[in-house]
């Protein structure tokens, strides 16, 4: 599993950065070519993040991407769903909600 | 038609009609940014046209239908959403009549429901309200919470961005997720009161303006969702405070506690009004609990035990350290100082109550009464240090003054 860091941009960084699709894409075909390659996809910016947590029982939910940096990624689902809500209701099921938290992230639709 | 009464004609129709509008607009164009300016424009143009050709029958009707030809007008001339003006102008027909409204899935709680989702962090869910369904200006709410305007227009785009972004749906919640989303959606209310009532800082110990868009929120949810008691006794505990807000300060701008209000000040029609809500919430609740406090601090004579056993509860069903505070003064009142100060002790042991403000006032009016006057001192200047609300301010150096200088000692509620 490769897992893909960005540093944060303004506007005409990310045109810097959509500009460099064909080399995204020449690498992404070659990876498929060869059999390598069983998904990926871009994930939306942080700030359509949702952090699901649960505790006592009760859903907690803040606003923003998981920035604790103690806690290790420890794992991923990739769910299809029709909005957030259904997204959270799956999320909250996962044992790990209870000690750690989940980010909840759309892919990126790419334009 | 006059201007003038043109112009009245679209402020009635901006009070009664906008929220209506807007919330049926973002259903259909599914964006929050492009229905606002759309349902801008729209009150704009009514202006001109209604003046020349009169007001026409459904006000509602007509603002929807320019408000929708403009959403088109808009997406097609912005580039770069080009395929989705495509889509949006094919779903949109310009020359449909406006939809009957439709009492059980109404936009206007799918728009409320949508701006207090819980995946938006609190002062983001208040701010989209406030500018969404009461059509606040991003100024007037900079100003109630006291941030710059630039910031709070940042953080109502970004709230924005965040329901297009990451799939917050606009929809009411399945009645096995009701409860809990609508007491997502009574606390943002609350907190617009609240805003209002108590300004944190600021010279002025209330702001009207505020308190009056909390109790027009309060009313909209009663009347969408007229079996909710909790929707109910909100909307009466805000009567009923917000029936006092005249008593509450002198013409010099002076705090008043509640035993010295000149009752003849209070507003008998809220108090009213406040108290026919209450009884529509015939179901124990955290407001329904508050409320009742409320109506009982209406009383001649003023029930303290009645109230420290309405606290007790409400301390059990919605634990909050405003009401262990309270529960601790309305005890020192109905058993004597020493019991408040007894029930007050695991707070002020508490790191996280430090700088809670309330916690350090009550605790020096409970020690001013069992007579330990230099306690009472150091209690009062800690709570002193931690108002930045200039009335409040005010009275706690005035009874912290009493203390030290011995002074008749001063009643408070």
């Amino acid at each position: 599993m490769l897992l893909l860091y960005a540093p944060e941009t303004d506007e005409a960084g990310e045109r810097e950065r959509w500009g460099e699709m064909p080399l995204w894409l020449e690498v992404t075909e070659s990876l498929r070519a060869a059999g390598v390659l069983i998904a990926n996809g871009p994930l939306s910016p942080p700030r359509s993040a949702t952090t699901l947590r649960v505790r006592g029982g009760a859903v907690e939910l803040t606003d923003g991407p998981f920035a604790e940096t103690r806690e290790h990624l420890a794992g991923y689902y990739l769910l299809r769903c029709a909005d957030l809500d259904e997204a959270l209701r799956h999320a909250a099921r996962l044992p790990m909600a209870r000690y750690g938290a989940i980010e909840v992230r759309p892919i990126a639709e790419v334009p | 038609m006059t201007e003038d009464d043109a112009r009245a004609a679209v402020a009635r129709a901006f009070r009664e009609e906008r929220t209506s509008v807007l919330a049926t607009l973002i259903r259909q164009t599914g964006d929050f940014g492009l229905a606002e300016d759309a349902v801008q424009d729209a009150f704009a143009a009514a202006l001109v046209t209604w003046r020349r050709d009169g007001v026409p029958d459904r006000p509602g009707a007509w603002l929807l239908v320019a408000a929708r030809r403009r959403a088109i007008d808009l997406a097609r001339r912005s580039r770069s959403q080009h395929e989705r003006a495509a889509r949006l102008a094919a779903s949109l027909d310009p020359d449909a009549p406006a939809e009957e409204p439709d009492p059980i899935g109404d936009d206007r709680l799918r728009l409320i429901f949508t701006c207090c989702h819980p995946a938006l962090d609190l002062p983001a869910r208040v701010a989209l309200t406030l500018r969404t369904v009461g059509g606040l200006t991003t100024g007037e709410i900079a100003r109630a919470f006291l941030v710059a305007e630039p910031t709070m227009g940042k953080r109502l785009v970004r709230a924005k961005h965040k329901i297009a972004e990451a799939g917050i749906r606009y929809r009411v919640p399945e009645a096995d997720e009701l409860p809990a989303r609508l007491r997502g959606v009574l606390r943002v209310v609350y907190v617009v009161f609240t805003a209002g009532y108590a300004p944190a800082d600021g010279d002025r110990a209330v702001r009207a303006e505020m308190c009056a868009e909390a109790i027009r929120l309060g009313r909209l949810l009663c009347e969408l969702l007229p079996a909710e008691t909790e929707a109910w006794a909100l909307l009466s505990l805000m009567l009923l405070h917000d029936a006092r807000r005249a008593a509450r300060t002198d013409p010099d701008g002076r705090f008043v506690p509640l035993d010295r209000q000149d009752r003849g000040r209070w507003d008998r029609a809220r108090i009213g009004e406040g108290l026919a809500a209450l009884r529509r919430a015939d179901r124990p609740g955290p407001y329904q609990l508050q409320a009742a406090i409320a109506a009982l601090h209406l009383t001649e004579r003023t029930d303290w035990g009645a109230i420290a056993a309405l606290y007790d509860r409400l301390c059990e069903l919605a634990p909050s350290p405003v009401a262990e505070v309270s529960r601790a003064v309305a005890a020192g009142f109905a058993d004597g100082p020493a019991t408040g100060l007894t029930l007050l002790e695991p707070l002020l042991a508490a790191p996280a109550m430090r700088d809670y403000q309330p916690l350090h006032a009550a605790h020096a009016e409970l020690l001013r009464r069992t007579g330990d006057r230099a306690g009472a001192a150091a209690a009062y200047r800690r709570a002193i240090e931690l108002t930045g609300n200039a009335v409040e301010r005010a009275e706690l150096l005035r009874r912290y003054n009493d203390v030290q200088n011995g002074g008749a000692p001063a009643t408070v509620r």
